[in-house]
Order: C-alpha cells, then structure tokens, then sequence
C-alpha cells in the first residue's frame, strides 16, 4: 500500500497473490431453463491485461461477466479469480456452492460497473462511494471521504462530491459508479457495457476514464459496443457468438483480420 | 383608447370590450345546496332541541378520568399493534419474496388466512383460545391459558396478527418497487444479504411504504373499538360501562366520537407532515430515515 497517496493517481490495482492469470474460465456452462446461453467457456485474463468482449447481444457476453462474480450461479464447469475458485468449494468430486458471506467476500475484490449505472439514490455522491468500504472494510468516515475525494478527482467530478445521482448526467453517473467500484481497491473490474445507457456525447467521458484506468495498469474486462476503444485500449479482444468463443487475438487482428465468418458477419453491423 | 378610420376591422372593439361577462349559473347545484343545507340544519335543530340528550353530560364526561385511562389503553394498542405489525409485517413480506417454496407458501396461507377472516372473529378467538388450549406445558412450566391470554393480550394479538397481514402487503410492495439493479450493485460490492436489505434495498422502499402504514395507523385508531367486545378496557368499552350504567347512551357515544375524531385528526396531520416532507426530493432519503441513520450511527459510535 502506498504511504502517501498522490491525487490524480488510481491506487494499487493489480495486486496479485499469484503470478498466475487474474481470471481463469475453464469450461464454463451456463443454462435458463432450457436455453443454454454459455456453452463451455475457456478463457484466460492476465494481470494487468485490457480485454473486451465482443459480439452480437444474446452470444453471453453479459452472462458471462455475472460469472465472474457469481452474480450467475454456473450450471458447469469453474471460474478462478487470482486463484481462488469462485462462488464454490470444491469438496471430493463436488462443488459447493458458498454461503453469503463468503460469496461476499469474494466480491469485495472484484469490481463491478454496470450499464444502468445503479447508483444508490438515496445517498449523495460521496455516499455512494464510501458506504462499501466503510461497512464491508471497516474503514473510518474520515479515511473513506478522503479517498472518495481523491477517486472523484479520478473520474473528473471533484465538483459533484455532495449531488445526488438524479441531479447529475448518466455519463457522470457512471463516472461515479467506477469510483463506487474503485473505493474497495479491487484487483480486477468488469465493466458489462459500460456506455450503452449513454447519449453519444456522453460517451467520450466514460471511455476517458476507463482508459485511463487501464493506462495505470488495472485488469479489465469489458463488454462492450464501442469498436474504437476496444482498438485502442484492448491489450486483447474475444469474439463470442451464441455461447462460445469464436476467436480472440489482439484488437488490431481480430477487427481488422477477422478468421471467421461469424466475426465478419458482426463487424461488418457494427462497423 | 380611440380608433382612427384606418384600422377598419377594429373599430367595434370599444364597445365589444366594455360588455360585462355573465358567467352561467348553474341552477340545479343552487338548488341541491340549498336543499342540503336545509336538511341538515333541520337535523341539527332537531338533535339540538332533543329533551331526550342530555347536552351538558358531554362536557361532564369528556374529561372523566376513566374516559382518559381508555383513551390511554386506546392509543396504547394502536401503537403495539403497529409497531408488532410493522416489524412482523418486514418478515412476513420477505418470507413471501423467497425462493423457497415452504416460506413463501407459509407466508402466503398467513396473508390468505388473516385477511379472509373477519377480524372481530379472530377476537373473540383469542379471548376464547383457553377452550381448546387449557394450560401450556413445557418441561416443568405450567401455564394456564386463561392467565397467559388476558383480554389485553387477547385484543393486542387479534389486532397485531391481523393487521401484520395487510403490512406484509404494504412493505412487499415497497420491496418490489426498488430496482433490482439496486441490490445487484450492492451484492457486486461485496454487501451481505442482509446489509443489502438495511443499506440499499428498505430505505428506498420507505419512500413507498410510508404513506400506506400512515393510513393504516389512522384506521387502526378507530379499529381498536372492536376490542370493546372482549372488554379490553378501551376508550369504546370504558363508554359502554358508563352509559350501561346511566344510560346516557348517545351522550357518551358522542364523547367517544369526539374522542376518536381528534385523535384520527391529529394522526392525519402528523401524516401529512410527514408526506411533505417525503415529497419535498424525489431522490434523497426521506428525512426521517437519514435522522433514525443518524441516530443509530451515534450510538453505534458510542458503543
């Protein structure tokens, strides 16, 4: 941890136990009902890689990321996260699945940024961000609203300390919901479409900060519309369609040299 | 203001605007009120003049000692009853919400059952519960039902029981009204489930399920007389031992609805403050949730 926090800088991401991959998906099934949306999953994130999801909606890719964090129960297969196995104790030939408090506390370190935002109405900006580490970390009023500040300074909002979310924009709601996540120092962020919910102008701000966060070394995954950034940004890009993946490669090849046809197929929409 | 020959078109204006407007009166209400004043002013003079009511009883007894200790027992059982139901009511609907079926199954049969059934029958049910119940043993402990359930108790559970069935109503609602987006980012961040509920999820329900439980809190105000058929010593049953005595029947039912129309009066105010005060931001927690926060933060601190 560093002594002396400096302002504009995104704190300790990245602290990884092992020097293993970040998150490690070994074939993972996901079903509603009959619908079987993930259909055996392999897929493996390094620490302080960038990587996007693409693909046309319905292929899994939101699902997918809720696995992560078992927001999704798995119907098969298992997800590690720096290591550690996610939402399930493997006890002889079985897996089961933990009980709340500590699927919480997995939780803790994986952040999470959602396409509605979701900010908390009912506290003000600086609540929003400090509630979490206050009652989960246990850290005093004062240490949190310091780093909540520092956070703000982050995503641009210094000013907006003390609005709450409905006088504010949807792209700086969804500046302060990556600070909400940020505040727990997690070591990994899933960002599951981070800018659909966005007026096109407001687009470019959101971007900003996430590729900001992603110069300052912070492992990612994001599904996300936005062909640009993934260009720019992805360190690495993963095509999915109708529950598997189709290719992965780096952003310049897989956009720009798509192999298959499906991929074609889907750049040539989005495009 | 004169006009010249040049602005033709105009040139009637002048005595166009002077004409006074006559709005249309509208005969038949004229005649409805004046026939409704007329009944009931000849209602009153007749009550009024009555040689059967004794007037000056009313002020005689509005004041009496025993009428106030009713009064007393009267807002004692709204306010246990409430805050039993409120707090029942919180499990009830979250029993209701869950997955399990068991649970929710229960708490459906619960809502079901204490809302079919008429609420003056689960009175005298509990007054009565010794007839099928005698005595509780548990190990050594022996209790006899009769002492264990008093009219008080009997009145208190009736009323409780039923009225948690409506609450459990009121705060699903209020459940079901917050996002659930709200209680996905809250559990991505790492909240247990139940500081999911505390935190995010029952502070933007309050928002819905106040102005309900105020309704409730003022017609429970008036649905206590019904415990007067267990003699629970209410303001109704304090009455009624009065006038079985004196026979001043409408004069200390008089005092009674006096009684019950103030405090439903205040209790209509007070509801309506608190509204204003929920309505005055749409977003921001109401202010009575941000002061309970407040004050449990500052005893939390302290402890």
């Amino acid at each position: 941890m560093s002594a002396m926090p400096t302002p504009a800088s995104t704190p300790e991401p990245s602290r990884s136990k092992a020097a293993g991959p970040m998150v490690e998906a070994i074939g993972v099934r996901k079903s509603f009902g009959a619908v079987e949306v993930l259909s055996g999953i392999d897929m493996t994130i390094l620490p302080r890689e960038v990587v996007c999801l693409l693909g046309p909606s319905g292929s899994g890719k939101s699902t997918l990321l809720r696995c992560i964090n078992h927001l999704e129960k798995l119907s098969g297969g298992r997800i590690l996260v720096d290591g550690e196995l996610i939402g399930y104790r493997e006890r002889g030939d079985r897996l089961h699945e933990l009980g709340s408090a500590e699927l919480a506390r997995q939780r803790r370190d994986i952040g999470m940024v959602f396409q509605r935002f979701n900010l908390f109405p009912h506290l003000d900006v600086v609540g929003n961000i400090t509630q979490a580490p206050m009652l989960i970390k246990g850290e005093s009023r004062a240490e949190a609203t310091r780093r909540a500040h520092e956070l703000l300074e982050i995503v641009d909002l210094a000013g907006k300390a003390n609005a709450y979310p409905h006088q504010l924009s949807g792209g700086q709601q969804q500046r302060v919901a990556i600070a909400r996540a940020l505040a727990m120092r997690p070591k990994l962020m899933l960002f599951d479409e981070p800018t659909s919910a966005l007026d096109p102008e407001l687009v470019g701000e959101v971007l900003a900060v996430m590729k900001r966060l992603a110069l300052e070394g912070m492992t990612m995954l994001v599904v996300t519309h936005e062909m640009g950034f993934a260009r720019e940004v992805a360190d690495r890009v993963i095509f999915m369609d109708r529950g598997v993946v189709v290719e992965q490669g780096t952003a310049a090849d897989v956009i720009a040299r798509p192999r298959h046809d499906r991929t074609k197929a889907f750049l040539k929409r989005v495009l | 203001m004169t006009t010249t020959a040049g602005e033709a078109g105009v040139g009637r204006s002048d005595d166009v605007r002077d004409k006074r407007i006559v709005p249309r009166r509208n005969w038949g209400e004229w005649i409805l009120a004046a026939l409704l004043m007329l009944g009931v002013g000849g209602f009153a003079l007749l009550v009024a003049s009555s040689p059967n009511v004794a007037w000056s009883a009313i002020g005689e007894y509005l004041f009496d000692p025993t009428i106030i200790e009713g009064i007393k027992l009267t807002l004692l059982f709204t306010v246990l009853a409430m805050v039993i139901s409120i707090v029942a009511g919180v499990v009830i609907a979250m029993m209701r919400l869950s997955s399990n079926p068991v649970l929710s199954g229960f708490a459906s049969v619960y809502i079901w059952f204490f809302r079919g059934t008429p609420l003056l029958v689960q009175i005298i049910f509990w007054f009565n519960i010794q007839l099928f119940i005698p005595s509780i043993d548990i190990g050594p402990i022996h209790l006899e039902t009769n002492t264990l359930i008093s009219a008080f108790t009997a009145a208190l559970l009736a009323l409780s029981l039923n009225e948690t069935a409506y609450m459990a109503e009121i705060v699903r609602g209020g459940l079901l009204a917050v996002d659930k987006g709200q209680s996905e980012a809250a559990t991505a961040l790492g909240y247990t489930p139940f500081q999911t509920l505390t935190r995010v999820v029952l502070p933007q329900a309050l928002r819905v399920i106040i102005p309900p439980v105020g309704n409730q809190t003022i017609s429970m105000l008036k649905t206590t007389s019904l415990v007067s058929v267990v003699a629970a010593q209410d303001l109704l049953t304090r009455v009624q031992n009065i006038y079985a005595k004196n026979f001043l029947i409408i004069e200390l039912l008089l005092v009674a609805s006096i009684w019950y129309l103030v405090m439903t009066t205040v209790a209509s105010l007070v509801q309506g403050w608190i509204e204003r005060r929920l309505g005055q931001s749409e977003s921001e927690p109401p202010r009575l949730w941000r002061a309970f926060r407040r004050l449990s933060a500052a005893m939390g601190s302290k402890g």
